[in-house]
């Protein structure tokens, strides 16, 4: 039976690019180590600061939420309901079973009945695919319920191979004004809250493990709006790429922030001149009406779409 | 042994003993893309399974939408302007 490298106890994970396995204790060490070494590093928050958690009810945001408050942070969940169908009604019951587990409240706001539409129909109403509306409206709604309720940062589950994922997807385009925009701390400013990604040193295989072992239920299954998308594709080269060569992930987009962001300081096109308040809701935006309220506008109108007409099919789900 | 596997969920028979990493193997999924339960416990790669053990082989790869709802395939023109919308031209996966 393997060991765990700390305590010679019986091991509960391999963990390959540490070349070291570990039992559930250490493992939690040393998340719990990773994630206090992202937020110094990074100056991501202070234990005066009220978090905005934005939960989803997945394995990340779980696990930031729980790990935030096991290293003393004032952390609060907030959950969307994207009407996404039973995936997202199973989300929302893993998102609730989490904070009355530990006696913490739950924000819900749910696009269907607080806006008027949901995410299959937003995607039919614009053409566009789902995540483009699933993303405007979680990055509106998170923005906007932070400045309402005085929360000093927003915290996002964005892990190690999201990010790695996603510096592969700018790097492949060379886009420029992206790899110098892709920091784990997005600092406030133009009415937007400071938002911060706590979770960038652990992979999503140690978040998983973290629920696991901490005995957090999460959604496990795949959003079924997501399937076959170009950033699952970039997700598995880099996991092929990892096991022939443990730590090229964590190598990768950690090198980057070392030796690669700071020469790219400046190549992010200058923030817009002063923005304005949206007509309608308040929020910054260029023009007159902020880009969420002229999808809500967009959207509500149409009458609503089951999942099964926007879900994409892929042969590629395991 | 019986394994459970996802997306979609299924249930499979498989003979043992083998290596958490011989089964990952045989079935084709990558062990950085997934962890294996046995009996309600997370098991390291190099564990055996036996016939009588429950097995459940889950991915822990996100492609749904992240709680911050990052796009998935880069630049969105709608989002056009706002410095902030740059924090996410993260992936549609950060959360399952």
């Amino acid at each position: 039976m393997a060991k765990c490298r700390v305590c010679r106890g019986p091991a509960v994970i391999d963990l390959p690019r540490h070349n070291a396995h570990f039992c559930a204790s250490h493992l939690q060490q040393l998340c719990r180590r990773q994630v206090e070494k992202a937020i110094g590093d990074h100056a991501m928050l202070t234990p005066e600061e009220r978090v905005l958690v934005a939960v989803s009810g997945g394995k990340d945001s779980l696990a930031l939420w729980d790990l935030l408050l096991e290293l003393g942070y004032q952390a609060e969940g907030l959950y969307i309901g994207l009407g996404i169908g039973d995936y997202s009604d199973d989300s929302g019951r893993y998102a609730q079973a989490f904070a009355a587990a530990r006696g913490l409240p739950l924000r819900t706001i749910d696009l269907r009945q607080e806006h008027g539409y949901d995410v299959p129909t937003a995607a039919r109403a614009t053409r566009r695919v789902p995540c483009s509306a699933c993303g405007l409206s979680k990055r509106h709604l998170f923005d906007r319920a932070a400045r309402d309720g005085g929360y000093a940062v927003v915290a996002t589950g964005h892990n190690l191979d999201d990010e790695a994922a996603v510096l592969l997807g700018n790097t492949l385009r060379w886009d420029v004004e992206y790899l110098a925009r892709q920091r784990p701390v997005l600092p406030a400013g133009d009415g937007f809250p400071r938002k911060v990604k706590p979770l960038v040193r652990l992979t999503e295989r140690e978040t998983a493990a973290w629920c696991l072992v901490r005995g957090i239920d999460y959604q496990v299954e795949e959003c079924p709006m997501a399937a076959g998308n170009r950033h699952l594709g970039y997700k598995e080269t880099l996991n092929a790429m990892e096991v022939r060569s443990p730590g090229t992930k964590a190598s990768f987009y950690l090198g980057f922030l070392d030796r690669m962001a700071p020469l790219l300081a400046g190549h992010s096109l200058a923030a817009n001149d002063a923005l304005n308040r949206c007509s309608r809701c308040n929020s910054p935006t260029p023009g007159d009406i902020c880009a969420f309220c002229r999808l809500v506008e967009t959207a509500a109108d149409h009458e609503p779409v089951p999942v099964d007409m926007i879900a994409r099919t892929s042969g590629r789900r395991r | 042994m019986k394994v459970l596997l996802r997306n979609p969920k299924r249930e499979i028979d498989l003979s043992g003993p083998r290596t958490v990493d011989a089964l990952l193997g045989a079935l084709d999924l990558n062990r950085e893309a997934h962890l294996v339960i046995r009996n309600g416990t997370l098991v390291p790669g190099d564990e055996r399974l036996h016939d009588d053990d429950e097995v459940e082989v889950r991915p822990v790869i996100s492609g749904g939408a992240t709680p911050d709802g990052s796009g998935a395939a880069g630049p969105d023109p709608a989002r056009a302007g706002l410095p902030h919308d740059a924090f996410a031209p993260a992936p549609p996966g950060g959360d399952g």
